[in-house]
């Protein structure tokens, strides 16, 4: 499948995310904030960074940007997002997902390997796993703490939205540990740990990170 | 020119970390009255004249861009 990976200014985990678009056997294509077009890509990663110097709220400008009115509109047509950190961010501006990103509660930016248990593993994005795998990888984040009204939450818990949650410790202070979220459609998803980081075994904490990026494969030849 | 002021708040029960840190500085400094602080944004905005429209307008910055409402509750106003 071909993969868009979005640039906005102050995006800074596109390269890392194009790469791991190709490890996991996909194609990844630079897409450009400015643009109204999506090259006729078949999904969309939204990296990690600090778009627009996360000036106004973390993610708030980059969601009017020509290019999110494009990838908006797909998504609700059901193509396949996955926010990363920053893209979270953005998705949550966008209302592609519900709940927003605040400060962390303990108000220091965080970078630790991190235990996750993948909660859904349906997504085109997490379809790789098994429901309950646990995995680490990298997390780094200033503004990772997931909240949502508590209506929100306990229609998440119960409809099986949570994509992942924290494991051994809440580095944030995000409402039920939650890590990563998706919508009804199960197309969108928004993760605040890089999954990008953590796909060779030379560099990062292993290659857990590896199956966000080749569940789209798996998918396309299911 | 007149100006309109768009203030913005987090929601009540929203954890607030950054009024939390001026809150957590203030005895530091010698001042001990202070029971809470919330931190928001204040926004001015120029305008060529205050009608309905505009201010209609305004409201629907505020609602979309300016605040987050999922978080953040906001006040339009008026400032002569």
């Amino acid at each position: 499948m071909r993969v868009g990976v979005v640039t906005f200014p102050g995006t800074l985990d596109d390269v890392d995310a194009a790469r791991a678009v190709r490890l996991g056997g996909n194609e990844p294509v630079a897409l450009w904030h400015g643009d109204h077009d999506l090259l006729g890509v078949d999904a969309v990663i939204l990296p990690g960074g600090f778009s627009y110097g996360d000036y106004l709220r973390c993610g708030a400008i980059s969601r009017f940007s020509p290019v999110m009115t494009e990838v908006i509109s797909a998504a609700q047509g059901g193509m396949p997002v996955l926010g990363i950190c920053n893209g979270f961010q953005v998705l949550c501006e966008s209302h592609l997902l519900p709940g927003a990103l605040l400060r962390n509660n303990h108000r220091k930016f965080i970078c630790r390997d991190q235990a996750l248990r993948i909660e859904n593993a349906s997504t085109p994005w997490t379809s790789a796993f098994t429901q309950g795998q646990e995995i680490v990888v990298p997390l780094k984040n200033g503004g990772g703490q997931y909240v949502a009204d508590a209506d929100t939450i306990a229609r998440l818990e119960g409809e099986g939205l949570v994509v992942a949650r924290y494991l051994e410790v809440n580095p944030n202070g995000s409402l039920n540990d939650i890590a990563g979220v998706t919508n009804e459609a199960g197309n969108v998803v928004g993760l605040m740990p890089h999954p990008e980081h953590a796909v060779e075994e030379l560099t990062g904490s292993g290659t857990d990170g590896l199956g966000f990026f080749t569940s789209l494969v798996e998918r396309a030849f299911a | 020119m007149p100006r309109v002021v768009v203030d913005v708040m987090p929601k009540p029960e929203i954890l607030d970390p950054q009024g939390k840190a001026v809150h957590g500085a203030l005895p530091r400094l010698g001042f001990s009255g202070v029971t809470d602080v919330r931190q928001g944004k204040r926004f001015e905005l120029e305008v060529a004249e205050v009608t309905d429209a505009v201010l209609a307008e305004v409201d629907k910055i505020a609602d979309t861009f300016l605040a987050n409402t999922v978080i953040e509750n906001y006040t339009v106003r008026v400032e002569q």
